[in-house]
């Protein structure tokens, strides 16, 4: 895994699970049909006895796994992020959050990309759905390397952990040691005139707008949210007081994921203009991936564009 | 006492939980009294005969699993795991109470005895599935019986269980249905039918025995049956049951799914049951 190489992070994710294997005998793998989408299939080749293929039955998944993890077993249950959370959304309740089982559940196919599937398949809910969630801890990687970082740190938490794993190729930007505390952001950029807090995917993007800005006379910080649940409410709260202006960029809806959760901290504990980039709540549709992501500016120009409007008008607003 | 096969003594323990759940629904004034009292025999057959556990050792790892499915009839849960040993019958006053560790639903966090919390209908099959898988993982010798209401057989994640279970064989995995015909909100025929019932679970793989429920001497030696065949596969008791069993005002009525008695109910109920 080289720095600036692009590699699909559900791959990423999918060799991590079995490196993991090799250490942990007593970690389990679930998947509903969706393993060579999901990655999963690579530790079911790896080790056949602790794959465990549910067939498209993602509640029944869910309660398996629950039972499982009361043997000491620690399951990763895995399917598309859009079932997992909703399908299977009361299953993770009951069976999963409320009784704090140990067990890990990987988001697959988070957000926009999803291979042209479209409006059913696209996850831009999962992170609201599941942060509303009591003792539930939820992780957005931003590169292959932190989510192979993140499914190991998963494996050292007792309970609950929801890892959103994206599809498509993103580029490696964390360098080989790198290492993720939960509930700490990380600083990727430093500026003054405006915040970006990002997180998953968008977070390679958010990073190339940050240079670019510089170059444009634009110093931005940007902060990288590996977790969504617990947020660093002190890495916002400075963010929103020594600059006063806030753009968050997700693969998610608007509504209750990144952008959501510091709206929250800000309007409670520093207020400041907050502009949120992801789908404004609308469903998706199939397509081409960044054609899309350009619909609500989430590529790198439309972070630049949104991030330099704020710094230059935004704190007026103040 | 732990393998106590004296019917007589086993339906007089039935009596006294039939009795205590009674006076816990009227003391805390809530409870699910109809499925409760539906599954009496059930609980008392499974926990003073059937299942391998000890009350001082909750969380013995060899020991018999039990989930109770439909966790809405958690009071007649709790009177039993009380009087088998699991905590006083005192702390039955607080059921349902702030701060209880009986909660209306039962939580394996807050009471001892309890292997898996539920509520949530339709979920219980799938964690004794992941129990049983897990024990056969491990190379355990322990059972797992779960207990689910004939309502919550209309759950479509029961069904995912069952196919899930029957088409991998798995083994020391019991399934009792209290089939008491009647739920929250009219009788399960008029709601939506399970029938024909034990045909679709043999359809799923499971081998289908049926019981009195309320007959102690036959839900022993049904369970002896199942736990012999389940040595090779799941296995399905279906329990016929009255909802309301023992009160007469109360036996067949939806009304009393989720109903506690008040004053003169209560009067009512303990004269008949003590007339017994």
């Amino acid at each position: 895994m080289e720095l600036g190489e692009e590699i699909a992070q559900r791959t990423a994710f999918g060799q991590a699970l079995v490196e993991l294997g090799a250490e942990k005998p007593n970690m389990l793998v679930l998947d509903a049909d969706v393993g060579p989408s999901t990655q999963t299939h690579l530790f079911g080749r790896a080790y056949p006895d602790r794959f465990i293929e549910v067939g498209i039955a993602e509640q029944n998944m869910v309660g398996i796994a629950a039972g499982l993890s009361t043997l000491g077993f620690v399951p990763w249950i895995s399917t598309f992020a859009v079932f997992m959370t909703k399908r299977a959304g009361d299953q993770i309740r009951n069976s999963i959050a409320h009784p704090k089982a140990n067990v890990k559940i990987n988001g697959a196919y988070g957000g926009l990309p999803t291979g042209r599937a479209g409006a059913t398949h696209s996850a831009i809910e999962d992170l609201a759905v599941m942060r509303a969630m009591p003792n539930m801890i939820i992780m957005d990687p931003a590169d292959p390397r932190e989510a192979a970082v993140c499914a190991r740190l998963a494996m050292e938490i007792e309970g609950p952990v929801y890892l959103r794993t994206v599809r498509c190729p993103v580029p490696v930007i964390f360098p080989e040691h790198h290492k993720v505390e939960i509930g700490k952001a990380v600083k990727l950029h430093e500026g003054k005139d405006v915040a970006i807090i990002s997180s998953g995917m968008m977070t390679p993007r958010a990073l190339k707008a940050a240079e670019i800005l510089e170059g444009q006379g634009v110093s931005a910080r940007l902060l990288h949210m590996p977790t969504i649940k617990p947020i660093d409410i002190e890495a916002i709260c400075d963010a929103a007081e020594s600059i006063g202006a806030i753009v968050t960029v997700e693969n998610h809806s608007i509504i209750g994921g990144l952008g959501g959760a510091v709206c929250e901290v800000v309007a409670e504990y520093a207020p400041c203009r907050v502009k949120r980039l992801g789908f404004p709540d609308v469903f998706l549709e199939s397509g081409d991936d960044e054609v899309l992501f350009s619909r609500y500016s989430l590529d790198i120009a439309g972070i630049v564009s949104v991030a330099k409007a704020l710094a230059e008008g935004g704190k007026k607003n103040k | 006492m732990a393998h106590e096969h004296d019917v007589g003594f086993l339906e007089s323990v039935a009596h006294q939980i039939r009795t205590l759940i009674i006076d816990t629904a009227h003391t805390a004034g809530a409870g699910h009294t109809g499925g409760s009292l539906s599954e009496v025999e059930i609980l008392t057959a499974l926990y003073f005969s059937f299942l391998n556990v000890d009350p001082e050792c909750p969380d013995w790892n060899e020991r018999d699993r039990f989930i109770l499915s439909k966790g809405h009839a958690s009071l007649g849960y709790y009177v039993t795991l009380a009087l088998k040993g699991y905590f006083p019958t005192d702390n039955l006053k607080t059921f349902d109470r702030e701060d209880s560790t009986l909660q209306a639903h039962p939580d394996m966090h807050k009471c001892k005895g309890v292997d898996y919390s539920t509520g949530s209908l339709g979920q219980g099959l799938s964690i004794g599935v992941g129990i049983a898988l897990g024990g056969l993982k491990k190379n355990q010798q322990f059972k797992t019986v779960v207990l689910l209401g004939d309502g919550e057989c209309q759950e479509g994640q029961v069904w995912e269980a069952a196919m899930f279970a029957g088409s991998k064989h798995i083994p020391k995995l019991i399934a009792i249905v209290d089939y008491n015909k009647v739920q929250l909100s009219n009788k399960v025929d008029e709601n939506l039918s399970l029938e024909p019932f034990a045909i679709k679970w043999e359809a799923f793989g499971w081998n289908v025995l049926s019981a009195d429920g309320h007959n102690i001497a036959d839900l022993l030696s049904v369970l002896s049956r199942a736990s012999a065949l389940s040595a090779r596969g799941p296995v399905v008791i279906i329990a016929n049951t009255i909802k309301g069993k023992g009160v007469s005002f109360m036996e067949g009525k939806y009304e009393w799914h989720g109903k506690a008695p008040n004053d003169q109910e209560y009067t009512a109920a303990k004269k008949e049951l003590g007339s017994k």
